[in-house]
């Protein structure tokens, strides 16, 4: 594909599905609580600017609204959401320990090669100019569920569940122009209700277990065995 | 033949004027640096009267000083003035440039660094060696990031020569590529670690247990010192050029007339004033780090330059 035959516009259009995938890397190397929530937030506002440059560039205009329900929900009220729990729960400032960094890095590395390989035949279906970016997509959602395996603090593997949901929406967006408006509402709801839920299991967690490391979730019988 | 002619002197001229003008830039991050901190600036000609007056200084020799470490300086200069010349400043299409490639250029700095090292080792002090393992071992961690941030390159302009690259980017105008947006943050991070500047080591440092690069040129003085201290500078200025004319090669001369070339020396001017600021507000927001965060700043830039050569592929070129 040449790139200077694409409009400005769609250049940009790549470039921030390359800034979105940046993202999911920095949400993996990211290990501060606060952080990771204000990352998850980066990844909501440029994916509402990829769909917006998207409407842009296609004319479907229920994209806007698309646009527009991704910035409010996940640029502006589930960060704040999560936020506010991290700050109830005092974990805001805590610091989490990972496995290596660096294995889960390249580990993420391997996985996009995987995902352009995967995507290939997908991509060679589809004839929008987005269509190298399903490749990208399909990334963002098997890198949160890598962040989902490599963390154990619960309220990370919240941001990691959310940001597979950033994955499959913007796969939605660049592979056939976004899904009908009542499934994207029945799913932006979804993902809205989830976050209020989870924010109830956090505090259901560390009741039971007095942490939200959720690996001591196998020891409980046993812990409670011992206590008896 | 005449033609010819011109060319090599220009490009000897434009080596000079690299050389040359390399202290200015270390002058002038200084100069910003100190108004971002609210400190009186010396001036930005600074730098070259400190190598004016180690020059004229005596050089002192440690007893069991080998030959290694008194060629040393002249060995890391001479290779940092041949990089200086295969790396287009003011113009393109100059023979110098025919002669060696990207991979060349980073071959000179490995080659500078190899004897700056073995010229820490040489008088067998501690600090020296201290000085010689970490540099080391920051640069095996750096090459591979510049290195995938120039095959990026490579592979965008399909050649490893600069100036092909830099007129390839010329002839295609204002184009926004995902890589390039990657390879430039990975080359700035990999030219911070390189230079020796904050956050990986600070320049101006006289702490011994955080030194690096002042820790190997610990026992150098009078003119010894003087030449590591220019080409240090400019290597510093080298990077400045690539970022600057690589990722960004407007108004750089493509055709030898003497309009054309003031121009190019009025916006490689500009570009690197512009770049000297950005490098003074970065190290004055950030916080040296500990020698042990390095590895994770650099394993970030060796991403960086990845994730650019992936979104090269499978963004630039795939499907």
């Amino acid at each position: 594909m040449n790139l200077q035959l694409l409009s400005l516009y769609e250049q940009a259009i790549l470039v921030l599905a390359a800034m979105v995938l940046f993202t999911s890397f920095a949400l993996l190397a990211q290990t501060r609580i606060a952080n990771l929530i204000r990352l998850f937030a980066w990844q909501g506002i440029l994916l509402s600017a990829t769909t917006v440059m998207v409407a842009m560039v296609s004319k479907q205009h229920h994209l806007y609204i698309s646009g527009l329900l991704t910035f409010v929900l996940k640029a502006l009220m589930i960060p704040w959401m999560l936020n506010r729990l991290a700050i109830r729960l005092d974990i805001h400032r805590k610091v989490e320990t990972t496995a290596n960094q660096t294995v889960v890095l390249l580990g993420a590395a391997a996985l996009v090669v995987f995902c352009y390989y995967v995507a290939l035949p997908i991509a060679q279906l589809s004839a929008g100019i987005t269509r190298n970016v399903i490749a990208i997509s399909l990334a963002v959602v098997l890198l949160a569920l890598l962040l989902i395996i490599t963390r154990r603090k619960a309220i990370s593997q919240v941001v990691g569940f959310m940001s597979m949901e950033n994955g499959l929406f913007f796969a939605a967006v660049v592979s056939t122009y976004g899904m009908p408006m009542v499934v994207e509402l029945g799913v932006a709801f979804d993902v809205l209700v989830a976050a209020i839920l989870f924010g109830v299991f956090f505090f259901q967690i560390r009741a039971s277990i007095d942490s939200l490391d959720v690996d001591r979730l196998n020891r409980l019988t046993e812990a409670q065995e011992v206590e008896e | 033949m005449a033609g010819d002619l011109t060319g090599w002197l220009l490009a000897l001229l434009q080596t000079l004027l690299f050389i040359g003008s390399a202290p200015l830039l270390t002058g002038w991050v200084k100069v910003v640096k100190c108004r971002l901190q609210n400190r009186a600036a010396p001036s930005v000609l600074q730098p070259y009267r400190d190598l004016r007056k180690l020059f004229r200084k005596e050089v002192v020799l440690a007893a069991n000083a080998s030959w290694i470490f008194r060629s040393s300086p002249y060995i890391l200069l001479g290779a940092m003035v041949l990089a200086a010349a295969v790396v287009p400043l003011i113009a393109v299409h100059l023979p110098t440039a025919v002669i060696a490639d990207v991979i060349v250029l980073v071959g000179f700095f490995a080659l500078g660094r190899f004897f700056l090292a073995l010229a820490g080792m040489d008088i067998g002090t501690a600090f020296g060696g201290m000085g010689s393992s970490r540099e080391m071992s920051i640069s095996s961690l750096t090459e591979p990031a510049m290195l995938m941030a120039v095959f990026t390159l490579a592979m965008t302009a399909s050649t490893t020569n600069l100036e092909t690259v830099v007129q390839y980017i010329l002839d295609q105008g204002l184009v926004l590529r995902p890589s390039f947006v990657f390879a430039i943050l990975a080359v700035m991070m990999v030219a911070v670690a390189e230079t020796g500047r904050i956050p990986i080591d600070n320049p101006a440092t006289h702490l011994e247990l955080t030194m690096i690069h002042e820790a190997m040129v610990l026992e150098y003085s009078g003119r010894h010192l003087a030449l590591i201290e220019w080409a240090a500078q400019i290597k510093l200025m080298i990077y400045g050029v690539l970022v600057a004319n690589i990722f960004f090669p407007w108004g750089i001369a493509t055709q030898a007339t003497a309009a054309t070339l003031l121009v190019g020396i009025l916006a490689i001017a500009a570009k690197l004033a512009l770049l000297g600021i950005v490098l003074a507000i970065s190290e004055t927001l950030v916080a040296k780090m500990r020698l042990f965060q390095v590895p994770r700043f650099l394993s970030i830039a060796f991403l960086l330059a990845l994730l650019s050569m992936l979104s090269h592929v499978i963004l630039e070129t795939g499907g």
